[in-house]
């Protein structure tokens, strides 16, 4: 119940016991916090806002002139596109797979549910290759859409399974069934009873899901570069698009197509902690 | 009944096509040409020195990463102070960043045309295209994971035993040791777990700041990719189902460790 094994839920969010100080186990309080922030600083925060400072180096023309370019655009349209795409096969499949794996019963279910955490322990190079080994021009079912954005979002599709599926399981195994036994008393069509009294249940779960999933596939690299070929205009992605600009040693543009990346991923992530934190308040 | 059988049939079919069905062809590929290639390609020099330098980043970043989570955990569940829901924030931030870049940040700081990374040239200190840079994108992308599976479970676990142990003498070293990291031993496992899984598989983030030179800074990610572009799909097979293998390890722990009554 507490490690669900799963990023979902960000960490802290829940209502924490009362902090009792007094004579439990003490940390020193002020080097651990400066060591920590001194950590998350070096590590993560000092490099991002390297990102940031970078982009707006030649100022805001160089950056409107990067962010803009038809090329970078074409990459940015793909990934934003492709992630909404995605998002909405996650939430439709998604669903329908924890639904599967919640309330039906057949041999083999176990090594289906071991399934849904493959991509995100395999490493997305590795996750592109197996696409290609049977969607690529070596298939052994004929069908080969290497180089085409099909490729791109069956790669999105694979890294983003686990997401909805993971979010959506526990809450659907909790749901109480009685007012779904009454619906179906009164009349009501399964599929009448899934919309009117599932559904609502399920959706705080499943948008948080998607949400993590579209994060995830805005900025998705290793599993689509190797399937997608990386035609410009055609099948680039905006991750591929940085990529070759740093090879380019274009680094100014690559930070601005960076930024314009983090500023969608991260209001993604903050709706979905917005609307967690509303969705629990509402519940209580 | 039939409903549910077309759902059963649905999901069975999406998972079979996504996932299952790629990763059975790939290992039945790499393996058509017989055992004498799959050998070869794993006593491939450039195989087993992108095997090593693996392992080297993962044994430099899991631990760093192991201690910083344990502490993170401990600090934001236990302390209020100003400032803590930033650093909760910063602490998932590397979930919304591309691997791309992170990859990109650490070449403008420690790049040497970077300020940084200018300075650290002139100081004979090489970042970026060396060993150092590749374990700073390993411990950006693998930050939030120890810390995410410890910190419900302090929550859990409250401070009356912990109080106890104080009340009964126990020093700081003892209480943790003796009562707090057995209680979130589970949780650290877990933790830990997915930080390998993240730390070896790493590819985006390392191959820009490793520069990929084959032989000196190509970790097994990079391999995969590296024989791929070499039309060498034996090689870039088996270098797969090396990492492939180490993801199922990784799942099985996974399985292992989940705590009862969380399915």
């Amino acid at each position: 119940m507490s490690a669900t094994g799963y990023p979902l839920g960000a960490a802290g969010a829940a209502p924490g016991s009362p902090t009792t100080a007094g004579r439990a186990l003490s940390v020193s309080t002020p080097l651990s916090i400066g060591v920590i922030t001194a950590y998350l600083s070096v590590i993560v925060l000092i490099p991002l806002a390297a990102v940031v400072f970078r982009s707006s180096a030649g100022g805001w023309d160089v950056f409107w002139e990067s962010v803009t370019s038809p090329q970078a655009l074409a990459a940015l349209r793909l990934s934003v596109i492709g992630s909404f795409v995605v998002a909405a096969i996650n939430a439709v499949m998604g669903t329908t797979i924890a639904w599967v794996l919640v309330r039906d019963e057949f041999p083999g279910k176990d090594a289906v549910n071991a399934l849904i955490d493959l991509p995100f322990a395999l490493p997305t190079i590795v996750a592109g290759l197996t696409l290609i080994a049977l969607y690529g021009s070596r298939s052994p079912l004929g069908i080969n859409v290497a180089y085409t954005q099909f490729a791109v979002l069956l790669a999105l599709l694979f890294v983003t399974l686990p997401f909805v599926v993971r979010a959506v399981q526990p809450v659907l195994g909790e749901l109480d069934r009685d007012m779904e036994q009454a619906a179906t008393a009164l009349g009501a069509s399964s599929w009448t009873t899934f919309r009117l009294i599932v559904l609502p249940n399920l959706l705080p779960a499943v948008l948080a899901g998607v949400g993590l999933g579209f994060a995830r596939a805005i900025g998705e690299f290793g599993s689509v570069v190797l399937i997608s070929g990386n035609i410009p205009f055609q099948t680039e992605v905006a991750a591929v698009r940085i990529f070759s600009q740093v090879e380019n040693d274009n680094v100014t543009a690559a930070a601005a197509i960076a930024v314009v990346l983090l500023a969608i991923s991260l209001t993604v992530l903050l709706i979905i902690a917005l609307f967690e934190r509303w969705s629990r308040k509402h519940d209580q | 009944m039939t409903s549910k059988l077309a759902l059963r049939g649905i999901a069975v079919a999406y998972l079979g096509l996504l996932v299952a069905g790629p990763v059975a062809i790939m290992i039945w590929q790499t393996f058509s040409g017989g055992l004498a290639p799959v050998w070869d390609a794993l006593t491939n020099p450039a195989f087993l020195h992108a095997l090593q330098l693996t392992l080297i980043i993962a044994a430099i970043a899991v631990p760093l990463n192991t201690i910083f989570g344990i502490v993170f955990a401990m600090v934001i569940v236990r302390r209020e102070f100003r400032g803590k829901p930033i650093l909760t924030a910063l602490l998932d931030l590397p979930l919304g960043v591309s691997p791309v870049v992170v990859g990109l940040a650490l070449v403008i700081v420690y790049g040497r045309r970077g300020e940084f990374g200018g300075w650290l040239a002139d100081h004979g200190i090489r970042v970026i295209f060396a060993l150092p840079g590749m374990v700073l994108a390993t411990i950006f992308v693998s930050i939030p994971f120890v810390a995410r599976e410890v910190i419900p479970v302090l929550r859990e676990i409250g401070t009356e035993q912990e109080q106890a142990a104080r009340t009964l003498g126990a020093s700081d070293w003892q209480i943790f040791r003796l009562i707090t990291f057995p209680a979130i031993r589970v949780g650290v496992a877990f933790g830990v777990v997915l930080t390998v899984a993240r730390a070896l598989g790493e590819y985006g983030a390392v191959a820009i700041v490793s520069g990929r030179l084959s032989g000196r800074t190509e970790t097994l990610t990079i391999h995969v990719e590296e024989r791929f572009l070499a039309f060498d799909l034996t090689g870039a097979y088996t270098a797969s189902l090396v990492l492939a293998g180490l993801a199922l390890l990784t799942l099985f722990f996974m399985q292992r460790l989940k705590p009862r009554g969380s399915d």
